[in-house]
């Protein structure tokens, strides 16, 4: 069977050789994706004509980088089922889930006045997070709970990986945020969002949730789903690194106060106050990351020309073929659901009696490249008892050939330390 | 890969030696590999100048695991000076990207030799170190306790 897409020649790095001269196997994309031509091409465009600070300046290049700039939050927003002013440029999700819950903190400090009242946090209240996160849509709300006296709790993991559905009821009357994943960059699983949604929303709670993983590998509408807030980035996407994004209901962001403060974002400046723009610019302080938005404009049009749904399709069938070459080697052990419905092609296993260090270590003398480690998610793996795992992940140019070579290397890894 | 995980690795990996924990060790340090989560605890016991008893645990990669079975075997009960002189030219080792030091140091290090490869690769260069991280830190703590006099040799990251 051919695959349903055959992308890699548009990836200039998936040419390359590794180790002495082997091609090259990426199967990382779960922690930050190759870049096609066209993305890079936009952003070296974009520095040759169009280069310019955004947002000042009465000169022409100075309109066209600000166009550029403004155009890529209108492409980035229509791929998210987002509205123009929803989208902030943030440098990565963590930054943009930083913002969140630091905006949370400022307002709980008194800060964005009678607007950002209902942002407030206190002692009684309680943020409910996940055991499936990343590290940075947990450690963020850690320290909100830290700093304002509200209680984190959270919603456990099923022996597959998946949320516990049946344990929405950690989230009640006290709780103010629910922050969790729409895919776990460990499990793979996908997050069913509606039913987490209904249940913030019937007891008053934002919700927040991280896109890192579902943005560049399924059709995502933020309205559809409902959040409040949500956090992705342009590295996982085929984009650039160095930029990310924040999504946020409009009338939420009119009320939340900034996280960065300084120049760019600002009204009036006297030496006692200032007066803060409206959003997005409020959120956006300092020089911004310009070449790096016309980079994920790019990124987004590249992915919108393939379709996400027929790259939905063609990474879950990469997906089957892992988990099916997984099934085969002996003793290998997954740690996420065996199917691949509701589940991206982000395959996290232990081989036990062999540590991830030396799994991927193997694979990298073939030319495959893997993720080893805990995946900036500790605690699920403290979930399955282990300690850390190793990760291959598909993305839009992943092929039958990778998918084969990699599980041949995993029988090699097997031999190698028996 | 042969060059990476020689068979003194791979052995010392599965059969570990000086895995355990002591009664009452003058100094400990606790390590973690933050990329992986990693992590051992080495405990010292001091005699005067020498190094009386070493435990150690932890879990980890085989280069972490064999690199604290042959620390064990190679400085339990020596001198002091010559188990902190033993780390100080394992470290060099490592971090010699891939290549011999002097045959005069070579031999100091015995089968700790075969971790020469693992400096060919800058990402497990922290796993062969970890333990020997601990040991310095444990026996720089176990002095400071004891009053053991003389100063550990000029140390490297």
């Amino acid at each position: 069977m051919t695959d349903l897409l055959d992308l890699a020649g548009d990836f200039p790095l998936l040419s390359r050789t590794v180790r002495e001269g082997k091609p090259l196997v990426y199967l990382d994309t779960g922690a930050t994706s190759q870049k096609p031509g066209q993305v890079l091409d936009a952003e070296r465009a974009f520095n040759e004509r169009h280069n310019a600070a955004v947002h000042r300046g009465a000169h022409q290049i100075a309109e066209e980088a600000t166009e550029a700039f403004e155009s890529a939050r209108s492409a980035v927003a229509a791929f998210v089922g987002a509205d123009f002013g929803e989208i902030v440029w943030t440098k990565n999700a963590t930054e943009a889930l930083n913002l969140v819950s630091h905006g949370f903190l400022n307002a709980s400090l008194g800060r964005g006045g009678a607007d950002a009242a209902r942002f407030k946090l206190a002692p009684g209240d309680e943020i409910v997070v996940t055991e499936l996160e990343h590290h940075a849509n947990l450690v963020p709300w850690q320290e909100l709970a830290a700093k304002t006296g509200a209680k984190l709790r959270w919603i456990p993991v099923t022996p597959e990986g998946r949320l516990d559905l049946e344990q929405l009821s950690v989230i009640t009357d006290r709780t103010r945020v629910v922050a969790f994943t729409h895919a776990s960059n460990v499990t793979g699983a996908v997050t069913e969002v509606a039913p987490v949604v209904e249940r913030a929303k019937s007891v008053g709670a934002y919700t927040v949730l991280d896109a890192c993983q579902s943005a560049a590998h399924m059709p995502v509408d933020l309205h559809d789903l409902g959040v409040d807030f949500a956090a992705f980035s342009g590295h996982k996407m085929l984009g650039p690194t160095g930029v990310g994004a924040l999504y946020g209901r409009e009338e939420l962001l009119q009320a939340l106060p900034p996280f960065l403060t300084g120049g760019s974002m600002v009204e009036v400046v006297t030496m006692e106050e200032t007066t803060f723009m409206p959003p997005p610019q409020r959120f956006e302080a300092g020089t911004q990351m310009v070449a790096q938005t016309v980079g994920m404009h790019a990124a987004v049009d590249y992915l919108s020309a393939v379709g996400m749904e027929r790259l939905a399709a063609h990474e879950d069938h990469m997906g089957q073929l892992l988990l099916e070459g997984l099934a085969e080697v002996p003793g290998v052990r997954l740690l996420g659901p065996t199917s691949s419905a509701q589940r991206l092609a982000v395959i996290a296993f232990d081989v036990p009696g062999v540590h991830p260090h030396d799994v991927g270590q193997v694979l990298d003398d073939q030319g495959i490249a893997v993720r080893v480690g805990h995946h900036c998610a500790q605690p699920v793996h403290r979930r399955f008892g282990v300690h850390a795992s190793t990760r291959a992940s598909a993305g839009v140019y992943t092929t039958t050939a990778d998918v084969e070579a990699f599980v041949k290397g995993l029988h090699q890894v097997v031999k190698f330390f028996a | 890969m042969e060059q990476l995980y020689q068979q003194v690795i791979l052995d010392h990996s599965k059969a570990r030696s000086g895995e355990g924990e002591l009664d009452s060790p003058h100094g400990a340090s606790f390590q973690v590999n933050p990329t992986c989560g990693d992590e051992c605890t080495v405990q010292v016991s001091l005699e005067g100048q020498r190094l009386a008893q070493l435990a150690w645990s932890g879990k980890g990669c085989s280069i972490s695991q064999a690199s604290l079975s042959l620390m064990y075997e190679m400085v339990d009960g020596e001198p002091l000076e010559q188990a902190e002189q033993l780390g100080e030219t394992f470290r060099e080792l490592i971090h010699n990207r891939g290549h011999e030091l002097t045959p005069e140091k070579m031999e100091l290090l015995e089968d700790l030799s075969a971790f020469t490869g693992v400096g060919r690769y800058s990402a497990r260069v922290k796993c062969a170190l970890l333990g020997w991280m601990a040991l310095r830190e444990a026996l720089a703590q176990a002095r400071h306790h004891t009053g053991a006099s003389g100063q550990p040799p000029q140390t490297q990251a």
